[in-house]
């Protein structure tokens, strides 16, 4: 079971896609999970045959667990670990997950803060991908019974809980605030030049091709931090572990609240125009709740926009294990001194939360300043 | 349709079926001279003869292994014993020969016997004549075993067994015998279970006696907003799975109400074919009620206070749902 972000202790498998005996190419995706982010598509990361299957669907296991064998005898962590190389966070201790109990054992199911379920509670609740835990019940003792399985659930396992989601981010979150020692660096740019640029780029293009803002914003930090090391790559076991690649979180928010971070890959060397249609895949595929499992766990640095929303700066809370957040607030009309005259500029804040254990603020000053360079030169992005 | 009692339905019922069948022939301990210890037989010597209304010995060994013999020689007798504590003196008789005959004779002879008893308490009759053991006879495989509770069973299950080929034990609680009601015209099956008041938040699963101590219950349950579905399972055996777990399955709770005592009783057998069948169904773990594990007291509030009362019924009902309703 691999890990799909720092906060994920378990998941439950919906839905095998091959079967023993399947060839199976690095990419294919092989089984659906169901994380507290919603279903996500799991990849396999080598190539060869799918010896055998060691999870069933509907089983919740803790993340490290081995749930298929490729290639030969089953070797439980050799296994694991292949299953997830580019899962960063150090393997969660492995809590057994209380799928069952056993009700003739009161001292052990007193020891548990989880509210027993009912039988027919859990069928429901397994065959319409809803997780229990955590809810409180109308049955006996407090025990979630049929009729409290929320009944606007979806009838399929996939798309996203928005309490769900709720959790994930808060526990990334505490632990970000809790292990990370933030600093923040604001600069406010001109952005007359790009809109402009913008504009006119896309007077010549049909509206599906059209490029937003938000495209520059991401190929500009992804080049800066491409030359700065320092703030593209994970903090693990102590230490930092730079990326060559980099691979651009883009924090998306859910409708109706909630927010996740899919990465888009490689956004230093794609053009403008694809990077455009990557976005809005990528979005569109967040928003329904259909992200895959490096999606989840690629990200080396993560680019919030807060868009039209009208406020000028974002501080932003960096998603473990990466080293930096980089915020850009709304596009404001403000007045700039240009060559000893104030005229009326299209502005933005450009600003970053990152990591002291790995950079420092001479370094990060240096990033928002190229970012700035490259922005007023948008034919070069 | 007149007003009877139990008593009378079951008395209907033997005239009808003596009426009907020259070879059927009724005979136990003072059905004849006596008209029986609850009155059921009163009259029938003076209608049917000696011939066939046979009064015999204290000897329940004897006069069943008679009635195993004469249903063999193709007579359908039908044996009533006094209370079920007295057939263990017939219980040799009745599970050695009457329930195996068939099956050790290859399919070459049936033992269409009829075996009506007495059974449960009460009446302050005490520790010999209390018991509620219908529930060992149901352990028994080649036999059937059914527990009448209403006026339409009582008259109709007799005529029902004597045409089934095999062995039939009928047990009649002494609580129903004064119980009023009037009596329909539909065929009784001796194959099905009964929904005698429909529920969708409970099932409560009882028979016999203990039936209408639980309509009662699920009547109380009602003012309290609980729906309970109310199963009287008229054929102990074969037990009818299909209404009974159809039952749970609807309704996610159960509660077996049991004059039996609780251990290794009918109750215990309903509830592990609930686990087995409809464990994914259920909402709360299955409630029994049963009689406490004592020999039945003679004072009255202690053989009240031993037996299932519809508070203890509606107490378990309400456990299921926690403390919500």
């Amino acid at each position: 079971m691999p890990s799909l972000g720092a906060d994920m202790e378990a998941g439950t498998l919906v839905e095998w896609l091959k079967a023993p005996g399947d060839t199976i190419t690095r990419g294919d995706i092989i089984a659906v999970i169901e994380t507290q982010k919603g279903a996500i598509e799991i990849e396999v990361f080598e190539d060869g045959e799918l010896t055998a299957l060691l999870v069933e669907p509907g089983m919740k296991v803790p993340v490290g667990t081995p749930i298929a064998v490729i290639n030969g005898e089953p070797e439980p962590a050799a296994e694991a670990s292949s299953a997830a190389p580019s899962s960063t966070e150090p393997s969660v201790e492995p809590s057994p997950v209380p799928v069952s109990r056993a009700p003739s054992k009161p001292d052990v199911r007193l020891a548990r803060t989880q509210a027993r379920i009912s039988p027919a509670a859990r069928r429901i609740a397994a065959e319409q991908g809803i997780d229990l835990t955590g809810m409180t019940g109308t049955g006996p003792e407090g025990a979630v019974i049929s009729a409290d399985v929320p009944s606007h659930a979806p009838t399929h396992s996939r798309g996203l809980d928005l309490v769900e989601m709720r959790k994930a981010i808060a526990a990334a979150m505490a632990r970000s605030k809790r292990e990370i020692p933030h600093y923040y660096l604001s600069h406010t740019i001109d952005l007359t030049h790009a809109q402009i640029w913008l504009e006119q780029t896309n007077a010549e293009r049909r509206p599906a091709e059209r490029l937003l803002m938000g495209a520059l914003f991401l190929k500009a930090s992804a080049l800066a931090v491409a030359e700065r090391p320092g703030f593209n790559g994970f903090y693990t076991e102590d230490r930092f572990q730079p990326s060559d690649a980099v691979h651009t979180g883009v924090a998306v928010s859910i409708r109706g609240g909630g927010l996740v971070s899919p990465a888009l890959r490689d956004a230093n060397i794609l053009s403008l125009t694809d990077l455009m249609a990557k976005m809005r895949d990528l979005v569109n595929r967040a928003r329904k709740g259909q992200l895959r499992s490096s999606e989840l766990t690629d990200a080396t640095v993560t680019i919030s926009s807060l868009g039209e929303r009208g406020v000028e700066q974002l501080y932003g809370v960096i998603y473990p294990p990466q080293v930096a957040l980089i915020g850009f607030g709304a596009v404001i009309q403000k007045p700039m001194v240009i060559e000893g005259t104030v005229l009326p500029r299209s502005t933005v804040a450009i600003t970053l939360a990152a990591d002291h254990r790995v950079s420092d603020g001479q370094a990060g000053a240096r990033l928002l300043n190229d970012i700035n360079k490259l922005l007023q030169r948008p034919e070069t992005l | 349709m007149t007003e009877l009692s139990y008593r009378d339905a079951v008395r209907q019922a033997l005239i009808d079926a003596l009426n009907a069948d020259e070879r059927v022939f009724l005979m136990g301990e003072d059905v004849g001279s006596y008209g029986g210890c609850y009155a059921v037989s009163k009259g029938l010597l003076e209608e049917f003869g000696p011939e066939r209304i046979r009064d015999t010995p204290l000897s329940e060994s004897g006069f069943t292994g008679a009635g195993i013999g004469a249903a063999l020689g193709g007579l359908r007798p039908i044996v009533e014993i006094m209370t079920v504590n007295f057939s263990l003196l017939a219980l040799d008789q009745i599970m050695n020969n009457a329930a195996t005959i068939r099956h050790m004779s290859g399919g070459q002879f049936n033992v269409p016997l009829v075996i009506r008893m007495a059974t449960g308490a009460g009446r302050q009759l005490a520790a010999q004549h209390s018991h509620s053991l219908e529930g060992w006879y149901a352990h028994i495989p080649g036999i059937k075993v059914l527990a009448p509770a209403t006026i339409d069973d009582a008259y109709g299950m007799l005529g029902a067994a004597l045409a089934d080929p095999d062995p039939v034990l009928i047990f009649e609680n002494v609580m129903l015998y004064n119980r009023a009601g009037t009596r329909s015209d539909t065929t009784v099956d001796i194959t099905s279970a009964a929904v005698r008041r429909a529920g969708k938040d409970i099932t409560l699963i009882t028979y016999g006696g203990s039936l209408w101590k639980t309509l009662e219950a699920a009547e109380v349950l009602a003012s309290e907003g609980i729906d309970a579905e109310v199963i009287d399972l008229r054929v102990l055996r074969p037990l009818d799975d299909a209404t009974i777990l159809g039952s749970v399955a609807n309704t996610r709770r159960a509660v077996i109400i049991d004059e039996g005592w609780r251990s290794g009783s009918l109750a215990a057998e309903i509830s592990a074919r609930i686990m087995e069948s409809v464990f994914w169904e259920l909402d709360a773990p299955v409630g029994r009620v049963c009689t406490a594990e004592v020999p039945i007291p003679y004072p009255k509030h202690l053989e009240d206070a031993a037996l299932p009362q519809v508070p203890g019924i509606v107490a378990a009902a309400k456990a299921t749902f926690g403390t919500t309703k």
